[in-house]
């Protein structure tokens, strides 16, 4: 709690500084401070960098189209040479949704088992296995999706699930192997090991104290668990935002399982779509003409700021649930 | 079977791994009175008091071996269930143990809830009642939706023991419930203990002689994970059996 008298905290840190250029000699704390301010100014720049490349790249789509672009629903780069992008948001933001809806539940169970159940060493073991998984190259991903998750789905789980709930149009139609859920929980098995390590870790960190209090009121194990989650639910959502981070950006494996179909919406969860991500790689070597390339780097400028913006609500949250429990807890 | 003692122990020993930390420990527990476990850091005190609640067991490799009857009945057979054991039993730890992101009165309420009771009345009510019987109430009446974690150290401190004390437990195991705090939170407390003997059995585990000639009615005084003597408060501090003891309690070691 800072005391009213004090003066102005801008004034009193102006005067900091200005002490600092003038009078302090350069100590190697000095320098220090100096050498990391400018490495994080350097993240700054790339950024900047960045999107002015992205903007710089995309001029000829942005004269073009301008907002048109965002709200567009049709890709014809052969004849009318028309780009508009609203499809690959959906097809993206979707496919990323089932993989959260999919993955994050499982997650989280994996990460209580690691963290709550499991003896030590197995733990260990298990905590390792599941970190590995995280380094395996997306493309490796795809290729065990085209060869092996396809076949089993389209075999063993669509005609099933299609079977009890083919009322619903959402699982009616044509059953390719590929498509939107295929899409979906490659994306969800993508993202498990990361979001699974990550809760595994948060919950491991809260102290054992809380654990006692919830055994000695006496709180099944399960009790205690859910005591554990909601304890560690900052860090939680912190660990879904990483997840959702690689759901949003990830490219080869959904391009070899998503059926890579431009149209607004797919008739059906089994039918083909399409994600920004996965367009670009696609078609980024077919691009003949200026303003065919010029709108797939605007893609890539869109599919960057939804990343952005993802990241930023999810921070906010985050910062949010956070400040709840700290403001509540210190006024 | 009627009984004055609450918990009676009979050849008690406990071991982290291979470490053997109680030995073979035989005392009785009156009822509605204070029992104090004085002793050097490090002798047991902590595993004595958490092995009458079944807590001792959740730490990976402790064991445990002998009869603790509790109401003359075994708590350590095999068809007792611990989580059980645990309801009846309310347990104070030595740091503070507040819920930080529920509110007070949640959790004060968090003993009840889990046992199934969501009657809006009803739960006011026990909060109130176990609130004021910490001595908490009048501070916190007003902010009964703050965290619990916005209180200071001896707030939640009796946060805790309003919390153990909401469903009714038969038994207060307390574990240095004023390690961490000052002198006037620590008489607050103290006080309170008083008061709880009237309806409760405490069990107090302290470092503090003095707290423990003050609130105790019964003191055991364990050493290297052995008891050594166990007699009625009185009686250990004026008038010892044991040289040890003696030496302990006018402060020549410890
Ligand atoms: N989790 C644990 N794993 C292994 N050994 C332990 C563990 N907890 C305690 N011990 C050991 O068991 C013995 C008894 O510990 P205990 O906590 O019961 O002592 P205490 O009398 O409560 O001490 P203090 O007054 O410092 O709280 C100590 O020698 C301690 O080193
Ligand atoms: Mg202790």
């Amino acid at each position: 709690m800072k005391s009213s008298r004090k003066p102005p905290v801008f004034i009193h840190n102006l005067n900091v500084k200005v002490h600092k250029i003038f009078k302090k000699p350069l100590t190697g704390d000095y320098a220090f401070k100096l050498l990391a301010a400018t490495f994080a100014s350097i993240i700054f720049l790339i950024l900047g960098l960045m999107i002015y490349e992205l903007i710089k790249g995309s001029q000829l789509s942005l004269q073009r189209f301008g907002i048109e672009f965002l709200i567009g629903t049709k890709w014809d780069p052969a004849i009318s040479q028309v780009f508009g992008v609203l499809p690959l948001i959906l097809g993206t933001l979707v496919t990323s949704a089932i993989a959260l809806l999919i993955g994050v539940p499982i997650s989280l169970c994996i990460g209580l088992a690691l963290s709550e159940y499991a003896p030590k060493r197995f733990g260990f073991a298990i905590s390792f296995l599941v970190e590995l998984l995280a380094a395996v190259p997306s493309v490796i991903y795809g290729l065990w999706g085209i060869f092996t998750l396809i076949p089993f789905l389209r075999n063993n789980v669509y005609a099933y699930l299609q079977g009890i709930l083919g009322f619903i149009p959402l699982f009616s139609g044509p059953i390719y192997g590929g498509g939107v859920l295929t899409g979906g929980i490659i994306l969800a098995i993508m993202i498990i090991p990361t979001v699974s390590a990550v809760s595994r870790d948060v919950f491991s960190a809260v102290p054992n104290t809380q654990r006692e209090a919830m055994i000695s009121l006496g709180a099944t194990k399960w009790e205690t668990a859910k005591n554990v989650i909601s304890y560690a639910r900052s860090g939680v959502i912190g660990a879904i935002i990483l997840g959702l981070g690689r759901a949003v950006g990830e490219t080869m494996a959904i391009t070899m399982v998503i059926g890579n179909k431009f149209q607004l919406l797919p008739s059906s969860l089994f039918d083909a779509w399409y994600t920004m991500s996965a367009i670009i790689a696609n078609e980024f070597t077919e691009a003949t003409y200026g303003l065919y390339v010029s709108a797939l780097i605007e893609v890539g400028l869109v599919l960057f700021f939804v990343a952005l913006i993802i990241n930023v609500l999810a921070r906010l949250v985050v910062w949010r649930s956070l400040k709840l429990v700290r403001g509540i807890a210190r006024e | 079977m009627f009984s004055p003692y609450k918990f009676e122990i009979e050849s008690l020993n406990a071991w982290f791994g291979s470490k053997h930390v109680l030995k073979n420990i035989n005392m009785k527990i009156k009822e509605k009175a204070v029992t104090a476990v004085i002793g050097p850091s490090g002798c047991g005190k902590t595993t004595f008091i958490r092995c009458l609640n079944r807590m001792h067991e959740i730490v990976p490799g402790a064991k445990v071996s002998g009869r603790v009857l509790f109401n003359g009945m075994d708590i350590y057979n095999e068809d007792v269930d611990p989580v059980q054991i645990r309801r009846k039993m309310g347990m104070v730890f030595q740091k503070p143990n507040p819920f930080p992101m529920m509110s007070i009165y949640d959790n004060a309420a968090a003993g009840l809830k889990l046992n199934g009771i969501r009657d809006k009345e009803k739960l006011d009510s026990v909060v109130e009642r176990s609130l004021k019987l910490a001595i908490l109430w009048d501070e916190v009446k007003d902010d009964l939706n703050k965290s619990g974690a916005s209180l200071s150290g001896g707030q939640q401190q009796r946060l805790c023991i309003a919390r153990a004390l909401a469903v009714e437990p038969e038994v207060m195991l307390m574990d240095e419930p004023c390690s961490a705090l000052d002198p006037i939170a620590t008489a607050k407390i103290e006080t309170l203990i008083r008061m709880l003997a009237e309806d409760y059995t405490v069990v107090i585990v302290t470092h503090n002689m003095q707290q423990a000639a003050r609130v105790s009615d019964f003191t055991a005084f364990l050493y290297l994970g052995e008891l050594i003597e166990f007699g009625s408060t009185k009686e250990i501090f004026e008038n010892p059996r044991s040289e040890l003891t003696e030496k302990y309690i006018t402060g020549e070691f410890g």
